[in-house]
């Protein structure tokens, strides 16, 4: 169960969060929705641990493991997966061989011995076919030339090979088609399961049709300003935003 | 947050692992240099007289000269006088024939570095000759190279068993006036390898030497002559480590590779000699020449280079492309961290027709270190149809560090077609951080990130050495990005 507690935080001394409280249970999808610089991607970044954020007040822990206090590598072996909303590239860098160095790097922090190379590939062909990843892109150098769409498509399979128990998507769906938008909500949806939750950071109501969330709340000024079922999702595409913020305002 | 860059860099850093000092007693000559402390040199390795020779017209030469300034490196000024020129194991004085008779001490030494001789000898038919400070103490798998025809012995031996081929190749590529630390090498050389592969005949195994500098304030002088007779093929390895000490220590080597029509040398190089500390304080200066001469029509002769040690490296490999349709080869990888400086890169000088040039250079530059490629490209009048392409790259981590790149292009030939590519890059936060995400510990997201940089010249290495550079570069660049 992922938690977080009256979250404060700044980048450069400005405040973007002010106050998050959000839990969510094992098996559940939620979404959180919100205007541009709601603070949607900064609460991302920090269940996922990247620097240049500090924390002013609060709390995040995951399966009561404080959050905050840890590496992102060593939050990756307690199970979180950031699918980044703009994927790095890394030249020379193998797509697959970094996956297996992933999952090898996991493994360790769980405890458990590498997994074997052919085991690991057979993996890899499995997901490459579900994901519609195409072959050659395995063997690039991860995210390097890749349009914007098989980056997304590239994080959901690294996803779907890894198997986070709680994954956070932060706006994978924006730059997709609507075909390539249902393969990536197929391969999301293919991992739902009791032991698994999803944070889904969208702008737009579209991804929910394919990927439909358990609550969705929605961010604004650094907070959360209303929750609700999947018809509050609905509800945003039809009014906009405005009405919310102004009563936060 | 607490993951900051400071974290990274915390994490990172480890200390230089093949720092100890092994105590052995030293046949040492006192500092400083003279005409009688070439004499003395050449007698302890009981020379002929025509050797002698040699070294005291190269001395002569010496003191004519003055040390090069041209170098993007900034140094003080060192005190020739203040340097030992002569140091041996003593234990060697008897010559240790098999391993066994191999000072205990010194086989620990190499245990340390991770090159046990024992393993050694069985890891893919590697030969090895270890060059400790000086003498050479041990040489294995001469037999099986002896009955190929191969010669692959120490200097001082070569010098005394094959004199007709020392003298018709030393200095033949590199004259003894071509530089400052090549006079000076050729006056004082202590030791070295020798290596002929005869005509048609492709050397059984790849041939290794580790260097090893291990007595205080002794410059090493090591010379290298690898000859490849005609049709014939030879993979050399070199490489090093050094213990950690204070002084800055002085080596000018002078390398000569020959390679006749239709002979293949390919040479690979690991340095990972004592950098210096954090601060710049001590580190070998490592002032080397080494030059191939393709003579022959189709040879080739192709340079590997991973240079992660030395407080300053000073050290263009080149090719001499004289050869109808020769071909000469450059692949680089040069690190800088701490306080090191680098300036290095190759010359391509063709001659002959249809001669052809790559040269692919990646320059890391860490912490305070200042990385320089400095490459000629030289296409002559006679040199119809020559090709050259030169790709040129420098990885940046930190904002303290430099990247400099001094092409020079000569063209006298219009037919010539030269290419030169270039590039710089920064690793990024965003790049460690997206590693790191996935599970990949900061120390392991640097190395990915690096191995993939340096990914093309990798390659190029021997499968056993492509491993130990891999492992050298993580070593060197720890601590490096903030």
């Amino acid at each position: 169960m992922l938690k977080i507690e009256n979250l404060h935080a700044e980048v450069d001394g400005k405040p973007i969060l002010r106050g998050i409280n959000l839990t969510v249970p094992a098996g559940e999808v939620h979404a959180i929705m919100g205007p541009n610089g709601s603070g949607k991607s900064t609460l991302a970044y920090l269940i996922a641990g990247r620097p240049g954020y500090t924390v002013t007040q609060g709390s995040i822990t995951y399966n009561d493991k404080d959050l905050l206090a840890l590496s992102p590598e060593d939050r990756a072996g307690e199970g979180v997966f950031l699918a980044f909303q703009y994927p790095v590239e890394i030249p020379g860098v193998n797509n697959v061989y970094m996956l297996k160095a992933a999952m090898n790097g996991l493994r360790k922090y769980r405890g458990l011995g590498e997994m074997s190379a052919v085991e690991f590939l057979n993996l890899v062909k499995t997901k490459t076919k579900e994901i519609g990843l195409k072959d050659g892109l395995l063997n690039r150098p991860v995210n390097q030339g890749f349009s914007g769409g098989e980056k997304k498509r590239n994080e959901v399979f690294q996803m779907s090979i890894l198997e986070p128990s709680l994954g956070i998507l932060d706006e994978t769906d924006s730059g997709l088609d609507i075909d390539a938008l249902k393969i990536v909500a197929d391969g999301v949806t293919r991992l739902r399961g009791p032991a698994r939750s999803f944070v889904v950071v969208t702008h737009y109501q579209r991804l929910l049709d394919y990927i439909v969330p358990d609550y969705v709340h929605v961010l604004a000024h650094g907070q959360i300003v209303k929750s609700g079922t999947r018809e509050l999702a609905l509800e945003l595409e039809a009014r906009g935003y405005d009405w919310l913020s102004a009563d936060a305002a | 947050m607490a993951t900051s860059s400071s974290d990274v860099r915390d994490l990172l850093s480890r200390k230089y692992e093949a720092g100890f000092y092994t105590e052995i007693e030293q046949d040492q000559v006192p500092p400083g240099l003279n005409e009688a402390v070439v004499r003395l040199i050449s007698a302890k390795k009981q020379e002929p007289e025509w050797m002698l020779e040699w070294r005291l017209r190269a001395f002569e030469r010496w003191q004519k000269m003055r040390e090069p300034k041209w170098a993007h490196v900034h140094y003080p000024p060192i005190n020739f006088q203040a340097l030992s020129y002569y140091s041996a194991p003593k234990s060697n004085a008897d010559g240790p024939k098999t391993l066994e008779d191999v000072d205990p001490k010194l086989l620990e030494t190499y245990k340390k570095l991770g090159i046990p001789l024992e393993e050694q000898k069985m890891l893919a038919g590697v030969a090895v000759d270890v060059v400790f400070d000086s003498v050479s103490v041990h040489t294995t798998f001469k037999e099986k190279l002896a009955a190929a025809g191969v010669i692959f012995c120490s200097f001082s031996e070569a010098v005394r068993e094959h004199p007709e081929l020392i003298r018709k190749y030393l200095g033949s590529v590199v004259p003894q006036g071509d530089n400052y630390y090549a006079a000076l090498n050729s006056a004082v050389f202590s030791d070295g390898s020798f290596v002929y592969i005869p005509k048609n005949t492709r050397c059984p195994m790849e041939l290794s030497t580790y260097f090893r500098i291990n007595a205080m304030n002794t410059g090493q002088f090591e010379r290298t002559l690898v000859i490849a007779d005609s049709g014939s093929y030879v993979s050399y390895l070199e490489g090093c480590t050094a213990p950690q000490r204070d002084e800055n220590q002085l080596h000018a080597a002078v390398v000569e590779l020959v390679a006749l029509d239709d002979a293949t040398i390919k040479y690979s190089t690991v340095q990972n000699w004592y950098p210096g500390d954090e601060e710049g304080r001590g580190g070998i200066y490592n002032f080397v020449t080494k030059r191939g001469d393709c003579r022959g029509r189709n040879s080739k002769i192709s340079w590997t280079q991973v240079e992660t040690g030395s407080a300053i490296t000073w050290k263009y490999p080149s090719c001499l492309l004289k050869g109808e349709n020769s071909v000469g080869e450059f692949y680089s990888v040069a690190v800088t961290h701490h306080r090191q400086q680098a300036d290095t890169g190759t010359k391509m000088i063709h001659l002959g027709r249809n001669t052809r040039s790559t040269i692919i250079s990646k320059g890391i530059s860490a912490g305070h270190g200042q990385n320089a490629y400095r490459g000629l490209v030289r296409i002559a009048k006679s040199a119809e149809n020559a090709r050259n392409y030169t790709q040129c790259d420098s990885l940046l981590m930190g904002n303290q560090c430099g990247a400099h790149t001094f092409p020079y292009v000569e063209v006298r030939n219009a037919t010539a077609k030269v290419e030169h590519e270039a590039s710089t890059s920064k690793i990024s936060e965003d790049q460690l951080f997206y590693l790191r995400s996935r599970g990949i510990g900061g120390e392991d997201a640097v190395n990915l990130i690096v191995n993939g940089f340096c990914k093309e010249v990798f390659k190029e290495l021997p499968m056993e050495f492509a491993v130990e550079a891999q492992k050298l570069l993580n070593i060197t660049l720890e601590g490096a990005v903030g």
